[in-house]
């Protein structure tokens, strides 16, 4: 859909702003509006949380792999060609029996988009951020997520450039999956610690 | 600052209250005001951490009634201005009423994917050794910034660990405001929950933050 037939355009105030702040830009020859569609179609359409499913199913099936990943994250991403903007400097970190990871950003909404896309609105949002560091198991329950109460919990609160993907703990009941049928378990959630890995079905 | 972005601890919110098969965008608006607000960033006038600083700067009671990319796109406003791009009159007639700076680029469509490739890495090469290692008990400072800064309010003062050194980053403090990027070394600091939050914090909590160097203090 081109932004020329949006419906909420004639009824929504702050659609006409940003389409008035889109128009003056474009007037004074300062962006590109086509350039504004190629950026909508890259995170609308091509990098997504399938990105992080794959380097999470990869780690599954290579010891050799996650131990490169757990070491230098940014580097084992990219030779999967997972890598650029909101992906620079990356961290995965690995849930074990004894602690469950998960990540928020506080202060803003530092997120990695280069292997989970754009974030959730929840993520951006002052409940979330609010208390994924001082009530992590409440806010696990909305998600539908109850923990063992001696799980031990850590958050990843990104204040810097850091980047923090969660490698959720492999399912049983998968051996001899193939990484494509394995990243089908890994949900975005799952990798920001919000979710496990989905069980087979 | 203690401005309404610092949000960890704070009550009062509600359920997070997550949408089942969310889309990425709500309105057809928000694909624009993602699109624009990165194009414009693609000027090259501001950084990372001012254009942060611009949205923390929001008014709290505007911050907290606006949804994140209205808090974008009144942000990208103050910045536009700021550095001359747009004015109070373009705004106000929505359109291009006076002229504007000379950009130092575009972002042009065919340049996007490289552009979005490449990113905009913040680690920097420092001078000194770091001062800290892994396993060195550190007490965050305790300050009350008046200008940006990334140590949350709830680790001022708080006693931590080094788990991790990382890289030297770009300081956001000096950065946001135009006065240098004077990268310093990054550590993961973890916390108990204990000392963060003291009386009934969850036992088996902790929570780590990357701090920059000058943040810390030997313990």
């Amino acid at each position: 859909m081109t932004h020329d037939h949006d419906p909420d355009n004639e009824l929504d105030p702050f659609a006409a702003r940003v389409r008035a702040l889109e128009t003056i830009l474009t007037e004074k020859g300062l962006i590109d509006p086509a350039a504004i569609d190629v950026i909508v179609d890259t995170y609308e359409t091509k990098i997504g949380p399938r990105n992080g499913a794959r380097v999470v199913a990869k780690a599954w099936s290579d010891p050799v792999y996650a131990e490169w990943l757990k070491r230098d994250a940014t580097a084992a991403i990219e030779s999967l060609s997972y890598s650029g903007r909101q992906g620079e400097h990356m961290q995965a970190v690995f849930n074990t029996e004894e602690t469950h990871n998960l990540v928020v950003c506080t202060l803003c909404s530092c997120y990695p988009w280069s292997v989970l896309g754009l974030p959730p609105v929840w993520y951006k949002a002052p409940p979330y951020r609010s208390r994924a560091v001082i009530d992590p198991r409440g806010v696990l329950e909305e998600f539908g997520l109850t923990l063992p109460a001696q799980k031990k919990i850590r958050v990843w609160d990104s204040t810097a450039e850091l980047r923090y993907l969660v490698v959720p703990m492999r399912p049983k009941g998968t051996d001899g999956w193939s990484e494509e049928h394995l990243a089908d378990l890994v949900s975005r959630d799952a990798m920001i610690g919000t979710a496990l890995a989905r069980e087979p079905a | 600052m203690n401005g309404p972005q610092d949000l960890g601890g704070q009550m009062g919110f509600g359920p997070v209250a997550p949408e089942i098969d969310e889309p990425y965008f709500h309105a057809a608006w928000e694909r624009r005001a993602l699109g624009v607000t990165l194009t414009a960033g693609g000027m090259g006038a501001w950084n990372i951490d001012e254009s942060r600083h611009a949205r923390e700067s929001l008014h709290p009671a505007d911050y907290y009634s606006s949804s994140y990319y209205q808090i974008w796109i009144k942000a990208l406003e103050t910045l536009l201005k700021r550095h001359g791009f747009v004015t109070e009159r373009d705004l106000a007639a929505g359109k291009a009423v006076d002229a504007a700076a000379t950009p130092k680029r575009v972002l042009i469509a065919a340049d996007v994917a490289a552009v979005l490739a490449k990113g905009g890495p913040c680690d920097r090469p420092v001078d000194t050794p770091a001062r800290f290692r892994v396993g060195d008990r550190v007490r965050m400072k305790n300050f009350n910034p008046t200008g940006h800064t990334r140590l949350p309010r709830y680790a001022r003062g708080k006693m931590g660990t080094i788990e991790a050194v990382r890289d030297g980053f770009v300081f956001p403090d000096s950065n946001a405001h135009g006065r240098g990027e004077n990268p310093q070394w990054v550590y993961t600091v973890v916390f108990d929950g204990t000392e963060v939050w003291g009386e009934g914090a969850d036992p088996t909590l902790t929570v780590s933050i990357d701090a920059w160097e000058s943040y810390l203090e030997p313990a």
